[in-house]
């Protein structure tokens, strides 16, 4: 089933003339730039999901809030939809633009505004690019903790909006648990501040509301996190196994033992053998899998914690253990693990990167699941496993030009999805929802619940002009897609209304 | 049983959802609004609510601890003590350390209050813990949002959302958190240091990869609690000197039965909430000084508005924790409390969940 916006599923949009739209807006912001030439509009009609384009009608890439606010007014009084777009580096197609509506680039906020060490805080403007903040924050022995792959290009406001995660998660938790407040404006041009520089605010938590909400309740015009002080230590261990599901009970073992690693990262054998092939980074390409254990903290603290997880891993199975020399192995080893998937990628002309997440136990089962799936399909699946956090990255391989390739992929990574909320698990741990997985909501939540989405939904943009189609489905959209996966003559969804 | 399954269950353990479920229908039909309780031990936070009484103290036990996965799953109207006694069994605790006030604490008090205890700052509060909730809705509906696992995007972030909101947006049946082992080593110490001294240091500490996990100051004594690996702990132990401090100092901050909370005293209690390196306030107030600055109490004689002004001006908020006031919580700004609002709407058309608790307006 086609993800792209269709109206006869995702309801119908409001039909704006681009003449008027671009008039209006030209002459309520002289100042800003307007992208309506084609040639122009071609670099923003995708974001990291590429298989799938759509070119906007105008493109605005404002640079102050005054415009974000005008812009805002302006189309919700003409009633024109409008898409906001980081850096576009989303995997879900949350910034894929819509024929009707105006994309907001938010790009040239890219200042950071103020860095304050005794606080311990910077605040931000969204375009700002993750990496930035930390390296913006270093001279002061600081950081920002969330690490997403892709933290050199994405935006932190992006980062917000989809909750991104990273390698770090299970001891520093994701976006969410490291942002004070952000500054917001809805789609009637009002500004709001949610959260604080004190630990809590008053009133409803809608902070926690917005992280993830992909871009669908409001426009993030300024951000404020939280910066820790570096750890003192960093140490590696890189454990091989000669079986998966050893390496999965390892996971298991070292969190049994009253140790929270910093970064817990698995990878299998195709994994392995990309990134060894790329990077160079000293894997082991005979192993089944290999475990990245990273154990930070005070100095003395993390020489125990080393000893303890080495006789875990030995316990456990491990071929090999080895502890990264220095700083520079170390910064390999996660160098490999970091370029997994533009690794991964050069073993196929394209690939499609999932992102489910699963109760860590449920692993050899889900793993199965996929090989299964793998050698039904012929095409061939790398994993790569935030596996502290049970959040899986199977990285499915194809070649687009052979027809019909990338829709199998498509149907293997959305059973894949559907194995993972079997499990007890979500279609999404840290990517989003977007267009991509719009169909799967239909697996993961019943009717009543999407009903409460947009119940949500409704109470900043009743009329639905923030990022139409993105994030939560129609119940129609999952009555179409209920009545497609028909098995034994059950529908999986016999309770939804049908049109 | 295999050591992923649920523990094995108490005698006490009841489903009453269904018949929850039934009441908020009826209610919702009826426009007859329900007030929401559990133990009762937090009524005093926020406004008093009109409404029959609708007791989940009844609806109990954990339904799924796995300590591999970090994550327990329980009715809200276990008792909290009854789901921190698991945890300690398997070497685990609820790190936000949530206040009891009171021996008949349930876990759904704490969900809906958001109440965090001493080490909030450095790990985090309820809402951060929180990984899915079971709620029912308005029309009766029992529903499931988050889940489980660590990582969860699909959807909107009810579970948290509904974290704090005081009953007001449904009533929550289960919750899941994330469990965390207890720390290798605990040690409390306490300093004699004028509150400037003591307030540059935390300042400076804060900024130092130090393993403390909670901080107070009052009438010219530091109190801290280290915890980490033991030799993380014995070292700064040895670092930072002062007397041995008995860690029940720590519990008894968190239920306010510190001298300093007496109940006698006239003078109203009220919560500050503001940047931790904020500098003392202007405000004619005994004031006691916890996580590290960022949350302080003051018995204060002064009118709530200049309370509110002050913190408001340092970039915090005021609380008031003393029954009876008009507006414990410091009024939302126009557009806030519109966007607050049309959320009631929207999930209480009726508005018949706890009605009044957090704003009289809804
Ligand atoms: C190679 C690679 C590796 C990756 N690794 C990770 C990873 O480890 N962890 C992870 O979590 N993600 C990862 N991602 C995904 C992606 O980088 C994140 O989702 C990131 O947060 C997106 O940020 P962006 O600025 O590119 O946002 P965009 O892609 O531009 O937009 C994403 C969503 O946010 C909304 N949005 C953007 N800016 C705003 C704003 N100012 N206000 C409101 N809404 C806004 C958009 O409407 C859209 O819905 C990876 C991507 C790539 C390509």
């Amino acid at each position: 089933m086609n993800i792209l916006f269709d109206e006869r599923l995702d309801g119908a949009l409001p039909q704006a003339d681009p003449q008027t739209t671009r008039e209006r807006l030209r002459a309520a912001l002289p100042g800003m730039t307007l992208l309506d030439r084609e040639e122009d509009r071609r670099p923003f009609e995708c974001d990291g999901l590429s298989a799938y384009r759509v070119m906007p009608m105008l493109v605005a890439l404002p640079e102050t809030v005054d415009q974000v606010v005008t812009l805002l007014k302006t189309c919700h009084e003409l009633r024109v939809p409008v898409v906001t777009r980081g850096a576009g580096t989303g995997l879900s197609g949350g910034a894929l633009p819509l024929e009707q509506g105006v994309l907001l680039v938010m790009s040239r906020f890219d200042r950071i505004v103020e860095l304050d060490p005794e606080a311990r805080i910077a605040r931000v403007q969204p375009g700002v690019r993750n990496l930035a903040i930390s390296e913006a924050a270093a001279p002061l022995g600081l950081y920002y903790a969330p690490d997403p792959s892709s933290q050199i290009a994405c935006s932190i406001g992006g980062n917000v909006a989809e909750n991104a995660g990273g390698v770090h998660c299970l001891k520093y938790g994701l976006t969410v648990h490291n942002v004070m407040a952000i500054e917001v404006i809805t789609l009637e041009g009002e500004k709001m501040v949610l959260g604080s520089e004190a630990l809590d605010a008053p009133g409803f938590d809608l902070l926690a509301l917005f992280n993830g909400s992909e871009g669908m309740l409001g426009i993030i015009t300024e951000v404020t996190v939280k910066l820790l002080p570096k750890p003192e230590t960093a140490k590696v261990i890189m454990a091989s196994f000669d079986d998966v599901e050893k390496a999965g009970q390892a996971v298991g073992a070292i969190i049994a033992a009253g140790i929270i690693p910093g970064g817990l990262e698995m990878m299998d054998q195709l994994a392995i053998q990309a990134a060894e092939d790329f990077i160079h980074a000293g894997y082991p390409t005979d192993a089944q899998a290999i475990l990245l254990c990273e154990l930070d903290g005070v100095e003395a603290d993390v020489a125990d914690d080393c000893q303890r997880v080495r006789a875990v891993l030995a316990e456990a199975g491990a071929t090999d253990i080895r502890l990264a020399r220095d700083e520079a192995e170390r910064a390999r080893f996660w160098a490999g693990r970091k370029n997994a998937f533009p690794a991964v990628g050069r073993l196929a002309p394209d690939y499609y990167c999932m992102d489910g997440t699963i109760p860590r136990r449920e692993l050899p089962r889900v793993l199965k699941g996929i090989a299964a799936l793998s050698k039904e399909s012929g095409l061939r699946v790398a994993n790569v496993f935030h596996a502290g956090d049970g959040n899986m990255h199977p990285l499915i391989l194809f070649d687009a030009n052979q027809p019909g390739e990338l829709d199998l992929a498509e149907s293997v990574g959305g059973r894949i999805l559907e194995l993972c909320v079997e499990v007890g698990g979500s279609i999404t741990g840290e990517h989003g929802v977007g267009r991509e997985k719009i169909n799967q909501m239909c697996t993961q939540f019943k009717p009543d619940e999407i009903t409460t989405f947009h119940a949500v939904k409704a109470a900043f943009d009743p009329e639905g002009l923030l990022n139409p189609g993105k994030n939560i489905p129609t119940l129609a959209r999952c009555a179409e897609y209920g009545a497609m996966h028909v098995h034994n003559n059950q529908l999986p969804h016999p309770d939804l209304p049908r049109f | 049983m295999d050591d992923s399954q649920a523990t094995g269950g108490t005698a006490t353990d009841r489903d009453l959802a269904e018949a929850l479920c039934a009441r908020v229908a009826e209610a919702d039909a009826s426009g007859m609004p329900i007030h929401i309780t559990g133990g009762g031990t937090k009524a005093f936070y926020g406004r008093p609510v009109e409404g029959e009484i609708l007791d989940l103290t009844g609806h109990r036990g954990i339904t799924h601890y796995d300590p591999v996965e970090l994550v327990v799953s329980v009715r809200t109207g276990t008792p909290l003590r009854e789901l921190e006694d698991v945890l300690a069994d398997a070497g685990q605790q609820l790190a936000f350390e949530p206040p009891h006030f009171g021996p008949g604490a349930t876990v759904g008090g704490m969900i809906a209050t958001g109440l965090s205890g001493p080490r909030r700052p450095w790990t985090g509060a309820v809402r951060d813990f929180v990984l899915g909730i079971r709620v029912i809705t308005h029309q009766g509906r029992h529903l499931r949002f988050g889940g489980e696992v660590m990582k969860n995007v699909a959807g909107y972030d009810l579970s948290r959302l509904m974290t704090g909101a005081l009953g007001t947006l449904g009533v929550i049946t289960e919750v899941s958190l994330k469990v965390l082992p207890k720390p290798a080593a605990s040690h409390s110490l306490c300093l004699q240091l004028p509150l400037a001294n003591a307030m540059a240091k935390l300042t400076k500490w804060g900024q130092q990869p130090m393993p403390l996990s909670a901080a107070g100051w009052h009438d010219g004594r530091l109190y801290l609690r280290l915890e980490g690996g033991t030799r993380s702990v014995a070292a700064n132990r040895a670092r930072l000197g002062g007397e041995d401090l008995d860690p029940a100092f720590w519990t008894a901050l968190r239920e306010h039965t510190l001298p300093f909370f007496d109940r006698a005293d006239p003078r109203p209690l009220w919560r500050l909430s503001l940047p931790h390196h904020t500098p003392p306030l202007d405000l004619a107030a005994d004031v006691l000084y916890d996580w590290a600055g960022a949350q302080r109490w003051l018995r204060s004689d002064l009118p709530a508005s200049a309370i509110r002004e002050t913190a408001a001006r340092a970039g915090g908020h005021a609380t008031c924790y003393t029954p009876g006031a008009a507006e414990p919580f410091s009024p939302l700004t126009p557009v806030l409390a519109k966007y607050h609002r049309q959320l009631k709407m929207r999930l209480d058309p009726k508005g018949i969940f706890n009605p009044g608790r957090m704003y009289a307006e809804f």
